[in-house]
């Protein structure tokens, strides 16, 4: 009977899955993994200077290709850096596997050199996760693995493997079935989407909310979602999590919603009659005060995990199903009872009343590079090229989703749910991994930056032309801006001193380094930016006290936003907020 | 400002589940992240292959997170099953408990009589102690218990519940 070593069935089943690229950090518990990866070449591995990077990477990897993304690390120190992007893979549904190494079976609990709890640390930040006793076992684990990290709701799965388990051998020629304990949601029971149907064809003001599941769910639910959109004639709005998934160019687009959402889109989800929820899960930073949120609309709740469902917001029609699938059904059922498309022109006019509130706008300068113009012109000199943007956290990344605009899914990666400093570099760089010739672009702050920017050596050694744009405006950006709404402008260390000179810092990484501070020759910069074949770290220094707005302050109503600097927070009633 | 206190209704869950290592933990420390309540919870091997166990929690919430706690408990990769057994009709729920008494004279003989009409056997006896063996619902048992107070009350262990559906189904 053929036998093979843990380590070399573990790379062999990792084949099978179809996995080419793994992003992953050498070190003891590994080491028999890392010398069968040396033995073969059919998975490329991505060499991190962090394993934070390296879960950030795999998770970037995973979100622009839609397939599982692959991590491997050491035991001890190697698995808990890579906690936070577990984590953050976690909140966001993000398929991955993580291999983490272990200390050998015999020295288990006795607290041995880089020894960690790993599957005790990561069970409530993973899907699920394995400690592997026997080699026997590790093909089924890791086939398991894979399908539970890519069926139903996506998201990380770990995989823990003990040192004495690589070195040890098994027999390779037999199968051990799958368990086939795990069930999921596919098709949408018809009598719920007849209902839904219905609900959409008789409302006066209906809205889509929709969210990351309908990018998860594949490109094919984003195309439903635009069929359904056009039949029906509603507007749609978003989540940070489901920019792309509809259009931003389309005629139905509210822009996203939430804390840093549009006027429209939040205004709209106040006032709707039928909010039709599909693949978003009502976040905190998306309903605002819960008793107030929408409170005279049927909500219909499309979603694949059923613990989302009434979770925070009560609705009326649950539906456990894929959203893609869901979608797709809803159009077959109008297209089938030849509903015609509802006059929502009174609908609409509302709308058009809160857009003209033109909620975006900021104050222009011709001295400084306002955070806001940066965006829109690199937006504007990249929207032919179907660049992936990938951002760090803070008000970066909400002027991002304010002013970049998708148009396709997948293109849009950004740490929602656990809103993760330091996620835009590597997440970039598994992108780039993804897609060789795509273009990649981190927008990050100067404070995120720093949190992994070790990883531009990554880049380096993979000849990666990744592009960094930072909006530097010395500061944490958000925390400054809620130390001015809350605390009375105590600046309470959210000041970035000591910024390294990025430019140098470029250099000395052997990227490109460009600083811009003047308006008049920003598109040049830009320009000069995207002309470079290879890595450009791009210090954008901009205006440095704008905040983002509008903003939903936190535990406020949808109705209650602040539209710019000038409004202060608690002093006016609700109806005068609204209407400024 | 304050922390509101809800109404929470007492629900008897039953978990069927892997039998593997990590699973207990996994439930067990769910309700802990999430902050729900476990009174009582007992976990044993129930299918002739060890390969199934039975989790049976009794759990107190407000409707709306007894129906969360489910739908967590369900997104468990090792869950199978669970069924709400308050929720699903007539039930049985069954409690074991081991009591110790010390006393003499008439403390003891009134301990012994109180036993026989609770239905507790007598698992071990020395001339100043008496271990009984009690089994039923949770308010039997805490009223024995509350008696035997009176009479010489050592320690005392129970099992929590363990719950079945009544009728020819299983649950």
């Amino acid at each position: 009977m053929p036998e093979k070593s843990g380590a070399e069935i573990l790379i062999d089943t990792l084949i099978e899955q179809g996995v080419d690229t793994v992003f992953g950090y050498p070190g003891g518990a590994v080491l028999p993994i890392y010398d069968a990866l040396f033995q073969q070449t059919k998975i490329r591995h991505v060499l991190v200077r962090h394993e934070a990077g390296a879960a950030h990477a795999a998770e970037g990897y995973a979100r622009s290709t839609g397939k599982p993304g692959v991590v491997l690390v050491t035991s001890g120190p190697g698995a808990t850096n890579a906690v936070t992007g577990i984590a953050d893979a976690f909140m966001d549904s993000i398929p991955l596997v993580v291999l983490t190494g272990q200390v050998g079976t015999n020295l288990i609990g006795t607290d041995a050199f880089q020894e960690a709890d790993t599957v005790g640390i990561t069970r409530h930040c993973s899907k699920h996760n394995y400690l592997v006793k026997d080699p026997a076992d590790l093909a089924t684990v890791v086939r398991e693995a894979f399908a539970i990290a890519t069926k139903g709701r996506p998201g990380p799965v770990v995989i823990d493997i003990p040192k004495n388990v690589q070195v040890a051998t098994a027999a390779t020629d037999v199968k051990r079935p799958a368990r086939s304990r795990f069930t999921y949601a596919g098709e949408a029971d018809y009598a719920e989407i007849n209902r839904a149907v219905e609900l959409i064809a008789n409302a006066k003001a209906p809205i889509f909310y929709t969210g990351g599941g309908i990018i998860n769910s594949g490109p094919a639910a984003s195309e439903a979602l635009r069929a359904l959109a056009e039949l029906t004639g509603a507007p749609v709005t978003s989540t940070l999590m489901g920019l792309g998934a509809y259009p931003a160019s389309g005629e139905a687009w509210l822009g996203m919603l939430g804390m840093h959402g549009t006027y429209e889109a939040n205004m709209a989800m106040n006032q709707c009659d039928v909010m039709i929820c599909l693949g978003a899960r009502f976040d905190d930073r998306v309903t605002g005060r819960l008793d107030a949120f929408s409170p005279d609309s049927i909500k219909i709740h499309v979603d694949i995990d059923r613990s989302s469902i009434n979770k925070t917001v009560r609705v009326d029609l649950p539906i456990v199903a894929d959203v893609g699938m869901a979608i797709r059904q809803m159009v077959d059922v109008w297209k089938g009872r030849k509903y015609k498309k509802q006059r929502l022109d009174e609908w609409w006019a509302r709308i058009a009343g809160w857009r003209a509130v033109d909620c975006l706008s900021y104050p222009g300068s011709t001295q400084e590079i306002m955070p806001q113009y940066a965006i829109e012109r690199l937006f504007e000199a990249t929207k032919d090229k179907a660049p992936i943007i990938t951002t760090e956290v803070g008000q970066h990344q909400m002027w991002a989703a304010q002013h970049f605009h998708f148009d396709a899914p997948n293109k849009w990666l950004t740490s929602g749910g656990l809103g993760t400093m330091g996620y835009g570099l590597p997440a970039a760089i598994g992108a780039q991994m993804g897609d060789p010739d795509a273009l990649v672009i981190d927008i990050a702050g100067e404070a995120s930056i720093q949190m992994n920017i070790q990883e531009m050596a990554t880049a380096t050694q993979y000849r990666l032309p990744v592009k960094v744009f930072i909006l530097n405006n010395e500061w944490m950006g958000m925390v400054r801006q809620w130390q001015e709404l809350t605390y009375e402008s105590r600046y309470s260390e959210s000041y970035s001193d000591s910024l390294p000179d990025f430019v140098a810092l470029a250099e000395a990484y052997g990227w490109k380094g460009i600083r811009c501070d003047d308006p008049a020759k920003l598109d040049d910069a830009i320009a000069e930016m995207l002309n470079f074949d290879g890595p450009v770290m791009f210090d954008c220094r901009v205006h440095k006290t704008s905040n983002c707005f509008p903003m939903i302050p936190s535990g406020a109503a949808h109705t209650d936003m602040i539209l710019s600097a000038d409004q202060v927070s608690g002093t006016m009633d609700d109806e005068a907020k609204a209407l400024v | 400002m304050h922390i509101q206190q809800e109404l929470t209704e007492r629900h008897v869950l039953t978990l069927t589940v892997d039998n593997e290592a990590g699973t207990l933990a996994r439930i067990a420390g769910m309700f802990t992240s999430r902050g729900y309540n476990i009174d009582s919870l007992t976990v044993a091997d129930i299918s002739e292959d060890h390969t199934t166990s039975r989790i049976t929690i009794v759990t107190k919430g407000p409707p709306p997170v007894i129906d969360q706690i489910i739908a967590q408990c369900e997104r468990l990769i090792p869950v199978h099953k669970v069924t709400d057994l308050t929720e699903a009709g007539p039930h049985v729920e069954r409690e074991l408990a081991l009591v110790k008494v010390s006393s003499t004279g008439d403390q003891r003989v009134e301990a012994m009589r109180l036993a026989d009409i609770y239905r507790a056997r007598v698992i071990d006896a020395t001339t100043n102690s008496f271990i009984f063996e009690i089994t039923g619902g949770p308010e039997k048992i805490d009223t024995f218990v509350a008696l035997m107070r009176e009479v010489g009350l050592v320690e005392v262990g129970r099992t929590g519940i363990v719950g079945l559906m009544r009728g020819a189904d299983a649950s």
